[in-house]
């Protein structure tokens, strides 16, 4: 791959030992430390400062624009484009076109936040590099790339064997 | 201090619980299963030539006919989408509360929502006779106006409801599958393995930042499919409810009908968790005996919310004082359909009345037979609520019965083989547990003192 970065990497076989080489490896002060598990970890989010994820506007806004576009739809079809009397009831029958308004409402925040997630996390990836095919499945790594502030290929080595990285690699992400 | 139950037993490490669950996709299928397959692909064949001849010869083969004119499709279409209901209830809702048992069965229910809302949506296109034009059935421009659909109908609504659910539940689906997607391709041995996985699992690598927009979007999705399962079986039972017919016209049908969905859906789970415990015996550390005796009282509570429904119903009648009201119900009990009534009463009230007792929630035997009197309840539920209500209105002269034919019968069995058939074939490409979720739990009834 064209755009991705030279790393270096450590990598733990738990857990615990992992988030307390983060807390340590975070004091070093790593602006672009970044930690990579099988499953979403308890508190990485607060050692790596990663803030909240802002999706949830993203979905409250998408939600808000599939409820506009659902009763605006509704209302254009039913009550201004082609206006048919049916039953007597009123052309713009709003507590009729709720379940379709409500069902527009769901699908563009549900899928509009997935769309966000994909973006955001720079999916899809073709073939991207792996830095060990472990790391989906019991192992856990902290790595640092290249445009890192405080990069220095040694340093990281030598504290990521400290810190009791069972393995350190070069590698690309 | 009451100790909890552990949600895995076998003392597993991180590498066990990869290396159990992938398995199922790694190895190829035993005897067992092809010739399981082998019956589900034959009677999915049986199922496509059903479809085909009444595509081809058109409704006329069916038993629908005046007075009835909703019959065996309308039925087992509200059967197949109650059932999928189960599944969103299990990924969504349990996932709100928390209910941290949820994560080993989670996957396959979701699996069976969408196979079972699959199977469901091929029915009203088969009802509607001519289903090489069931597009109109959405609004899109076209050169006859554009003449619209009329939003007024519930029927269309529940085009929207259905056709959002069906989307909704498929991406859900596969977002929670794609970081056990990854593990897969990053165990595959062979370029092809490795590319279809990796392909499908769209190059994710789970760093600290990945998983935080991804939980978040795993949480908002749970947020969004819990709404939106409670209307889509409202909307289902706004089909009858909305309309003028006695047996129809009732304001209970919305939580009588979601009741019943999540009452149905719960026998399918047990039915099909039942199956995966024997087909794959590394499960049941998985899936425990726990699990099994949760989804039995969840199919005990609801057996009985739809009791209390079906009771409601009858004082609603009475006491609304409506003769007409008072002569639905009382033909739909004593008339000539009380075989179907009173099956549906005895397989969704009486029978699960069983489980009251520990030994037989506990029991995978008797679960089973239960699961499977539920399922037969809850297809006899739609087809009292459907028939009986049609078959004899105001005027005695236009009175009839609904005769089943061959091509009922073959669609409604034929049904069966399509959702097995996609449901077998399920369990061999995809992680059948998410491998990602369960590991989070592994500690749970381990380590008593580390609480949050």
């Amino acid at each position: 791959m064209s755009n991705s970065k030279k790393i270096i990497a450590g990598i733990w076989d738990s857990e615990a030992g992992l988030i307390e080489a983060a807390k340590k490896a975070k004091a070093q002060g790593f602006d672009k430390l970044e930690a990579i598990s099988p499953y979403p970890l308890h508190g990485i989010d607060e050692i790596l400062e990663i803030p909240r994820s802002f999706i949830p506007y993203i979905t409250f806004v998408m939600g808000l624009l599939g409820c506009a576009v659902g009763t605006w739809f509704t209302w254009y079809v039913a009550a201004y484009d082609w206006p048919l009397n049916i039953g007597g009831k009123p052309m713009w029958s709003l507590a009729a076109f709720i379940p379709v308004i409500f069902e527009l409402t769901i699908l563009f925040a549900a899928l509009s936040s997935v769309g966000a997630m994909i973006v955001l996390n720079g999916l899809p990836k073709n073939n991207p590099p792996i830095i060990h095919p472990d790391l989906t499945s019991h192992l856990f790594a902290l790595f640092v790339p290249e445009d890192d502030k405080n990069f220095n290929a040694e340093k990281i080595e030598s504290l990521f064997k400290e810190l009791g990285a069972q393995e350190v690699k070069h590698s690309e992400f | 201090m009451i100790k909890r139950a552990p949600l895995i037993l076998g003392n597993k490490s991180l590498k066990d619980i990869t290396d159990d669950i992938c398995e199922m996709v790694e190895t190829p299928p035993n005897g067992k299963f092809l010739a399981l397959l082998g019956v589900s692909k034959l009677l999915f064949l049986f199922y496509i030539f059903i479809m085909g001849a009444i595509v081809w010869y058109g409704m006329g083969l069916m038993g629908v006919n005046s007075p009835v004119g909703w019959g065996t499709d309308i039925v087992t279409f509200v059967f197949w989408i109650g059932i999928g209901h189960a599944g969103t209830l299990i990924s969504a809702v349990l996932f709100l509360f928390r209910q941290k048992w949820r994560t080993s069965i989670a996957r396959t229910a979701e699996a069976m929502t969408v196979f079972a809302v699959m199977t469901a949506g091929l029915f009203p296109l088969l009802h509607t006779g001519r289903p090489w034009i069931s597009y109109w059935l959405f609004p899109y421009p076209n050169q006859r106006g554009p003449l619209w659909v009329n939003f007024r109908s519930p029927l269309l609504w529940d085009v929207f409801a259905v056709s959002t659910y069906a989307t909704v539940s498929i991406v859900f689906w596969y977002i929670g599958l794609v970081p056990d997607l990854a593990t897969v391709r990053d165990r595959a041995k062979n370029k092809i393995r490795k590319a279809v996985y990796g392909a499908l699992s769209l190059g994710w690598r789970g760093t600290a930042r990945h998983w935080n927009h991804y939980e978040m979007v795993y949480m908002l999705l749970a947020g969004l499919a819990t709404p939106l399962v409670l209307s889509v079986h409202s909307i289902v039972s706004f089909d009858f409810a909305v309309a003028n017919l006695p047996g129809w016209h009732t304001t209970i049908f919305p939580p009588y009908f979601v009741a019943g969905a999540i009452f149905s859906g719960f026998g399918m789970v047990v039915t099909l968790m039942v199956i995966i415990r024997e087909a794959v015996p590394k499960f049941k550390d998985y899936i425990t005996m726990d699990h099994m005796e949760n989804m039995n009282k969840i199919i005990l509570t609801t057996g009985m919310l739809v009791g209390y429904a079906y009771g409601s119903e009858f004082f609603i009648a009475w006491y609304s004082g409506s003769k007409y009201e008072v002569f639905a119900f009382t033909n739909r009990a004593f008339g000539p359909y009380w075989w179907a009534y009173w099956t549906m009463v005895t397989c969704n009230v009486v029978i699960p009345q069983v489980f009251w007792f520990k030994a037989v929630r506990r029991s995978i035997p008797a679960m089973f037979v239960v699961s499977i009197f539920v399922n037969i309840g809850m297809w006899f539920e739609r087809f009292v609520i459907t028939v009986t209500s049609l078959h004899r209105d105001f005027l005695p002269s236009s009175w009839g019965m609904f005769h089943f034919t061959f091509y009922d019968l073959g669609a409604i069995f034929g049904s069966f083989g399509m959702f097995f058939t996609f449901f077998l074939i399920y369990t061999r490409v995809l992680p059948a547990i998410s491998i990602a979720e369960v590991k989070p739990v592994l500690h749970v009834g381990y380590e008593e003192d580390d609480h949050e």
